[in-house]
């Protein structure tokens, strides 16, 4: 009891001392504030509360858009913009300059154009799988589970990791003396060199990223499952419908909307995988792994001539596919509102 | 049939069924499958060097037991031998010379017996190799990553409380002209992910001489688009009577911010404190392209650094994934609830 007393205690004065520290700083910025107040009047405050946001969004957000835009129409190798010389879309063609689209090998720029397919491979494959199973663990969890909120958090929690953990964490597995070839070999078959085999390693690439972010939306799948009302399954039961009638009738399209919201979700972010990938395989084996943002990455910043006009353009061409991407979800958030109402 | 009861079933009432038996399954399943790689992480990372390239491995970290014995200055390995009466000794090794091995009997170490090394084996035992640990926080940069993503995460955290709920004040507690365009401009701009503005950005922080500096790395990402939307919406439902008798009283502007709307609006602080705390510590790429100078590493970039060299050393790099997963996971069991309802909720990316 006395125990207690003393750790209340200590926490009382720690809150306390929290909101003398929070009370010192806000009068110290309250100094430049309210003299400012004086100065332009209540009405102008609001601008004077907005300006270090928008000042940030400005210079790291909107200018660059408008500088990337400008970059991507520069040639050499400076890299300040007025150094650069203008050259038109001459980036561009180069990135279109294939003679076949269906093979890079034809294409100045082979590795955007594996970049691009990979990428390609990996959107439908990680996404596709990854919104299954996100919906059937979310419909399983919607169930009369016991420990819902223990198994909830089991598949979150990867979610919380970082990408460079998550790769550790399975390059660990993977690796030719790993875990994963030791049960192989236990089980009577050949282990596997994961990693260094193309199309194993495009596996498990996406399968990491499945496991790493499905948590995230199940969870919000389970939220729409949990928001239908149960008397429309009364109501559905009262009217003779078995479980899957009651699924394809009820479930199914009740849920539509959330699984729209997850299904563009999951495709902006497949779009700009990155990290996990990177840190697993590097790209690898050679570029079978490589991602459209690594392309970016390393013709911008890792190579020894650094390419910003190149990089710029693919970045532009990726937030055009972004963009496509978003406007579709709003599109379609309105047109499921519509339905609804 | 089963697959129509599952999911038909959104409430068991019954006793338990086949579909109960296979939602428990896939759950368990979905335990190890998820639970699995990290608990196999945390063994493998007190496993000592020679445990860890081991194949088969073993499941739990386990090293050779030694023993001191008496006229030896060195502790011993202690072996099981299998002696030509068909008995097993447990002893200790003094010396190998090619294939027979000169061993003794701990407790009489008198006599030595020579045995061929093919009829013995090591003796092991659990233990766990706090050194992973520990070396590399003396002998690498470790500690000084963990200081530079300890400072980019606070100071980052708090810069985008203040100014984001600064923002968001204004554009839910005052009316004024251009304050819908202002708030679209803020959503817009969540259409825009940094990969897609990488090099501009990076631009803007070489003129800023930002390179190598951990502001490069805090203040482009402070202020985020999703932190001023939660914020407004939450003090929308703030009543504006109560900043009304705060100026009646003659409080000023900023006074009202920070007295009266900023302890109103704690819940949804504290949400947007756990994302911007998860999104610093775990931020990557960013990071990788502003921090070039391994004495300015976050632990993410140092880890990734630290791991692709020629000589991966797995039972140092294994520790210290381990330790920079830490942090995460004991905020996330402490907050658990807290975190998935308010991401559920909100739809924010963790």
């Amino acid at each position: 009891m006395e125990r207690r007393e003393g750790s209340g205690g200590v926490g009382a004065l720690l809150g306390r001392a929290a909101r003398a520290v929070y009370a010192l700083a806000m009068t110290a910025l309250g100094v430049v504030m309210e003299p400012l107040q004086r100065l332009l009047g209540v009405r102008r405050m609001p601008w004077v509360f907005l300006l270090p946001n928008l000042l940030i969004f400005g210079v790291f957000v909107l200018f660059p858009v408008f500088l990337n835009a400008y970059v991507s129409l520069t040639g050499g190798t400076q890299l300040f913009p007025q150094d650069r010389p203008f050259v038109g879309l001459a980036n561009y063609e180069r990135l279109f300059d294939c003679r076949d689209f269906g093979d890079p090998n034809s294409c100045a720029e082979d590795r955007f154009w594996r970049a691009v397919r990979n990428t390609g491979t990996f959107v439908l494959f990680q996404v596709g799988g990854m919104v299954l199973i996100s919906l059937v663990t979310a419909l399983v969890l919607n169930r009369d589970v016991r420990f819902r909120g223990f198994f909830r958090s089991v598949y979150f929690y990867p979610v919380l990791l970082s990408p460079v953990v998550v790769a550790l964490i399975w390059k660990w597995i993977l690796q030719r003396d790993g875990a994963l070839n030791a049960l192989l070999v236990g089980v009577g078959l050949e282990p596997v060199n994961f990693l260094l085999d193309g199309r194993w390693a495009m596996t498990w690439v996406i399968a990491v990223s499945v496991w790493a972010h499905m948590g995230f939306y199940t969870l919000i799948l389970l939220a729409g499952l949990q928001s239908i009302p149960a008397e429309l399954y009364d109501a559905a039961a009262i009217d003779g419908a078995g479980g899957w009638r009651s699924f394809r009738n009820v479930t199914l399209p009740l849920l539509m909307p959330t699984m729209m919201v997850v299904l563009v979700l999951a495709l902006i972010r497949a779009f700009q995988t990155f990290d996990e990938v990177y840190v697993l395989t590097g790209g690898g084996p050679g570029t079978a792994t490589m991602m459209i943002v690594q392309y970016i990455y390393q013709t911008g910043f890792a190579t020894q001539v650094q390419r910003f006009g190149l990089a710029a353009a693919a970045s532009v061409l990726l937030g055009l596919v972004l963009l496509v991407a978003t406007l579709v979800q709003l599109r379609v958030g309105r047109g499921t509102e519509g339905h609804l109402a | 049939m089963s697959v129509a009861a599952f999911l038909g079933r959104r409430r068991g009432r019954r006793g338990p069924d086949l579909t109960d038996v296979l939602t428990y399954a896939y759950l368990a399943v979905g335990v190890v499958v998820m639970f699995g790689p990290v608990a196999w992480l945390v063994l493998s990372s007190f496993k000592t060097q020679s445990a860890l390239v081991e194949f088969p491995p073993s499941l739990l970290p386990t090293a050779p037991v030694t023993a001191q014995v008496e006229g030896y200055p060195q502790p011993l390995p202690l072996y099981d031998v299998a002696l030509p009466d068909g008995s097993t000794r447990r002893m200790a090794q003094v010396r190998r010379v090619g294939l027979e091995a000169q061993m003794v009997d701990p407790d009489d170490p008198g006599e030595v017996v020579r045995v061929p090394v093919a009829d013995r084996t090591e003796v092991r035992a659990v233990r766990f190799q706090l050194e992973n640990y520990t070396e590399p926080l003396r002998r690498f940069n470790f500690l000084t990553y963990l200081k530079n993503s300890v400072v980019v995460t606070v100071v980052a955290t708090l810069i985008t409380l203040v100014i984001n709920s600064m923002a968001a004040f204004a554009l839910a507690k005052y009316r004024f002209r251009g304050r819908n365009a202002v708030f679209l401009l803020i959503l817009a701009t969540l259409m825009i992910p940094l990969s897609v503005i990488l090099v501009p950005v990076y631009l803007v922080i070489v003129q800023v001489g930002w390179v190598n500096d951990l502001w490069g790395v805090i203040v482009p990402g402070a202020a985020t688009p999703t932190g001023v939307f939660l914020l407004r919406q939450y003090m929308l439902t703030i009543p504006d009577e109560l900043l009304d008798a705060a100026r009646i009283d003659g409080a000023s502007e900023w006074r009202i911010y920070w007295q009266v709307v900023l302890p109103l609006a704690a819940p949804a602080l504290a949400v947007l404190a756990i994302f911007s705390v998860m999104w610093r510590w775990n931020d990557f790429l960013w990071p990788l392209i502003v921090l070039t100078r391994s004495e300015y590493f976050t632990l993410q970039v140092g880890l990734n650094a630290f791991q692709g060299e020629l000589n991966v050393q797995w039972h140092y790099v294994l520790a210290m994934t381990v330790l920079t997963l830490l942090p995460i996971t004991l905020v996330f069991s402490f907050l658990q609830r807290f975190i998935t309802t308010g991401i559920a909720s909100t739809g924010v990316k963790g």
